[in-house]
Formats: C-alpha cells, structure tokens, sequence
C-alpha cells in the first residue's frame, strides 16, 4: 500500500492508552511514515486506573502513573493541544491553538470526559471534585489529604465505589449516595450488587442507595457545605465527588460527516469510522471508549466499552488496520475489566446487559469468594469474580463458545442443585 | 510552531523506571511480589497493588518480577536500556 511508505502522515488524537498502544501498533506493523500524537492534556499518556485507588491514598503519586512505552516511536507529540476540527475533505485535521495538521491515515482515541455535575454554578463550587484526568486525580487526593469532615460522592458506579473504598482506607468519613437500589446495579445486577454494598457498609460507608442529591449548597463563600437529597434530608459534607460516568469526546468531530453522539464515533466491524451514511472512511479507523463498533459476540450489537483491557486490544487491532494490515476476522476481543475496592478483587469477561439469568457457580457470597456466570436465552453472555479470579479464564472460554446456560447443574463444591436467581438489573437505565 | 515533546523522565525520580501490569491478566500468583517484595504487594486475597515508578536502583529485582510472572502481565520501561 502507497500510504504505507515513508511519506506517509498517521496522526493519532488522543494521547491516552488507546493512542499510545495504537501509535506502537502502527510501527510494529511497520509504518515508517511521520507519525504524529495529539494530546488534549499536557502530560505524556499515563495510566488511568490508579487515579481512583492509591493515587487518592497517596500511596502513587499522580505525576508516577507515566504509561510505560512498549517501543521507541519515533513520534512528534503535541500535548496540551486538544484536537477541534475534522475537513475529511482535505484531510486536515484542526487543533485547538489554530494550527492543522494533514493526514493519510487517522487514529481516533480521544476517551472520555467525566460527566459533569448537571447544574454547572453547582458544579463549580469550591470542594466539588469529577474524576477522570491525571489533574483531577492530584486535585481531589490534596482535598482528601486536608481530612475533610465529610466526603459525598454522588454515584454508586465503580468509580464511585473506588473512591469510597480510598476514602475508608483514609478513615474518612463518607457517605454514597446511588439512586439504584444498589451499588454496581447497572453492570452487576443488584444481587452482586448488594454483596457489594454490604461490603462496604461493614468498612463504613454512608451507602444510601434508592436516594439522589437534588441539589448542592453553598456556604455563602463559594463552597459546598451540603447536599440536599430528593424527598427531603441534607447530607453535610466539604467534599463532593461527581461519579456520573462518562461522556464520549466526540465534539470535535461535528461537522466532520462521521456518525458520532456524545455515546461514541460509530465503526464498522472492520474498525473503520463511519460517515452519516453508513460507508466506511478507510483513512480512519477508532479505538477504546470513543469508539462505538458491532460486537460480533453480541449479536453485533454496537458498544463503547470504556475497560483498560479493551483500549490496547482495539488499538493494536487499529493499529495494523491502518499500516495496511487488514484483519481476516472483525474486531471480537472479549471484554474485560477489573475493579479493587474495599479489599475484594472484582473481575469480569463478557457483558452482562440484557442478563436474564445469573447462577453462583464457584464459591459463595457468604464466604465472600465466588464466581457469578451471566446468561441470556439459554446462553452464558459474562461472568464475574469476586476474590476468585483463578477461575475466570475457564468461563471466559465458556462465554467465548456461547456454552449453555447454566452450562453445569452441580458443582464440584456446590451444594445440590445450582439455582439460577434473577440478576436484578434496573427496568431501565439510568440518567 | 513549538514542538510539545513528553516530559523526558516525570516522576519521583529522574531516572524512574515505568512500570504495568496488565490486571486483566494477573491471577495473583504473586511470584512478583517475592522477587521484588518493595514494589509489588497483594492486598486482601488476590489484589495486586503495584509501583508504577519504581526506582531504577531496583531495576533487577523488577526485572525478576517482569520474568517471573506466569502470566507474564508486567510491562517495564526502562529508559536507560534500549526498548524491548
């Protein structure tokens, strides 16, 4: 392929995992062009998932979580230079201080942001934290190490759970306010997700779950000193956290033609973006928790999955798409992620939406290891481990087969039969 | 135009070694944590906490650790040796 030789210009936006991995991907397979990074934060890629544990505790500090680099690269990085224009015409990609940039071939990776605090005055109040960068991660870990009276955080997500369990660790006082019946519901289920909780109030966690902050107040000096819960009730805290979840960073591709909302740039199953008509643009290709893309183990049902695991495996899979390597088969790499908090160790493969069945097939919530498996017309779809992560490749492979479910009706160290028991996912999702 | 270029060598020392481990893969064998008990420790029963800059003073027992891991889920740059 032409592009392929050295005069070739691959540019990759986002300077984050997904982009770095690419960016190795693209020379591993062999592109010898200019090869240019564009990064919206002025710092180098670093890791993301100790910026919600012992970056808070301060055991890592932020500025250590630099992403190791797999290869030399042989790269020109424009950090702090956020991307803010896409002309797929010309193939000009424009950048937030004025300059463009040309391409050949392209590299979306621009992640997420936080979501923000709905009510922006609220937002801004002093004490009033998101977390997702390098820099919100220094800054609430300052505010945490100040030991305020009261930490709230508003979301019973992971993050949310993350920071909590952070906050215990600190001795802090915290309370949890999740608008579920439990933390975790919308990706656990509430029955995984009240052993969860549980866990949490035993470390003393404030967990008010089926409750939600209508509204932050402020101490007249520009901070917050209470949150006001729906139906009545006031949590006092000097610390608020927004766990909301995440927006996709797609703004800067309006007016491009590429199908792309705030839930991610659509891809085909090849990797490549999609204009507004459905074809594909073979100059560009996404990865990671921008890029929205047919899971063919799901029915190719679209998903923007926002797990580590996933952002390398895409990318590299990016990666060699765009140096000339088209894979045989399409993208299909089964979803993982992992979560510490509180002390347990919670892992998963597969995706548990739409779960009609889960069955504890290892160990058992009471002894507080086990394994859950996930399934959907009578087929596993995911599996999660609590402190039993040994076993998990063994139903990954079951979930990679589309094995029965359940696929066994005894275990080994089950007692009688194995009940299948309602996932208790919410009727539908939230915000 | 300036060129942004990444921070040579950010962190708590200059000549940091960068590390991951990738805890997708990690089952807690915990070989890493005896070859390189400072900067590697599991918390509770099989979380694996460990140091992403450790220092480049220590870079054989990391090195140890990157070895003996049977899933071989670590990943360490070292910026005073050539890439891998």
């Amino acid at each position: 392929m032409t592009d392929a030789a050295s005069s070739a210009h691959a540019v990759v936006v986002g300077a984050s995992l997904a982009g770095l991995r690419g960016a190795e991907a693209l020379r591993r397979a062999g592109f010898a062009g200019r090869l240019t990074i564009v990064g919206a934060e002025p710092h180098p890629p670093y890791d993301r998932p100790p910026l919600s544990k012992h970056v808070l505790t301060g055991e890592v500090p932020a500025e250590a979580t630099r992403l190791p680099g797999l290869l030399a690269l042989d790269a020109e990085w424009r950090l702090g230079c956020a991307a803010s224009g896409l002309d797929r015409a010309s193939r000009t990609l424009r950048l937030a201080d004025g300059t463009e940039l040309s391409y050949d071939r392209l590299l979306v990776a621009t992640g997420t942001r936080a979501r923000p605090w709905p009510n922006p005055h609220e937002g801004r109040l002093g004490g009033v934290h998101t977390i997702r960068d390098r820099d919100d991660a220094a800054s609430l870990r300052a505010a945490l190490a100040a030991r305020p009276r009261r930490v709230l955080i508003i979301g019973g997500g992971f993050i949310g759970c993350e920071v909590a369990s952070a906050c215990r660790s600190l001795d802090l006082p915290v309370t949890l306010v999740e608008p579920s019946p439990t933390p975790l519901a919308r990706v656990l289920g509430t029955h995984l997700g009240s052993v969860v909780g549980a866990l949490h109030e035993s470390r003393g966690v404030d967990l008010r779950s089926g409750a939600e902050v209508e509204w932050l107040e402020d101490d007249g000096a520009g901070r917050v000193a209470r949150a006001h819960l729906a139906g009545g009730g006031s949590v006092e805290a000097d610390i608020v956290v927004v766990a909301l979840g995440a927006v996709r960073n797609t703004d800067w591709l309006a007016g491009s033609g590429l199908s792309a909302d705030p839930g991610g740039l659509d891809c085909d199953k090849r990797g490549y973006a999609l204009d507004e008509a459905g074809r594909p643009d073979t100059r560009i290709a996404a990865a990671g928790d921008v890029a929205r893309f047919p899971h063919p183990l799901y029915d190719g049902r679209r998903v923007a999955l926002e797990h580590w695991g996933h952002a390398v495996e895409q990318a590299e899979h990016a990666g060699r798409l765009l140096a000339g390597h088209e894979a045989a088969a399409p993208y299909a790499a089964l979803p993982t992620f992992w979560s510490t908090q509180g002390g347990i160790n919670i892992k998963s493969v597969g995706l548990t939406q739409g779960a009609d069945g889960l069955a504890i097939v290892q160990g058992s919530p009471a002894e507080g290891r086990f394994l859950a498996l996930y399934g959907r017309e009578g087929r596993c779809i995911a599996a999660v481990s609590v402190d039993c992560a040994r076993w998990l490749p063994a139903y990954a492979a079951m979930i990679e087969a589309r094995a029965p479910f359940p696929p066994i009706r005894q275990g080994t160290d089950q007692p009688g039969h194995l009940p299948v028991l309602p996932p208790g996912f919410p009727e539908k999702p939230r915000r | 135009m300036p060129e942004t270029t990444p921070e040579p060598a950010p962190g708590p020392t200059a000549s940091a070694l960068r590390v991951s481990v990738d805890l997708n893969r990690c089952q807690a064998y915990a070989q890493c944590c005896y070859a390189a008990p400072r900067h590697f420790r599991i918390e509770g029963r099989e979380a694996l906490y460990y140091d992403p800059a450790p220092s480049a003073a220590d870079r054989d027992a990391i090195e140890q650790a990157r070895i003996a891991c049977p899933v071989q889920a670590i990943h360490v740059e070292d910026p005073e040796r050539s890439a891998p």
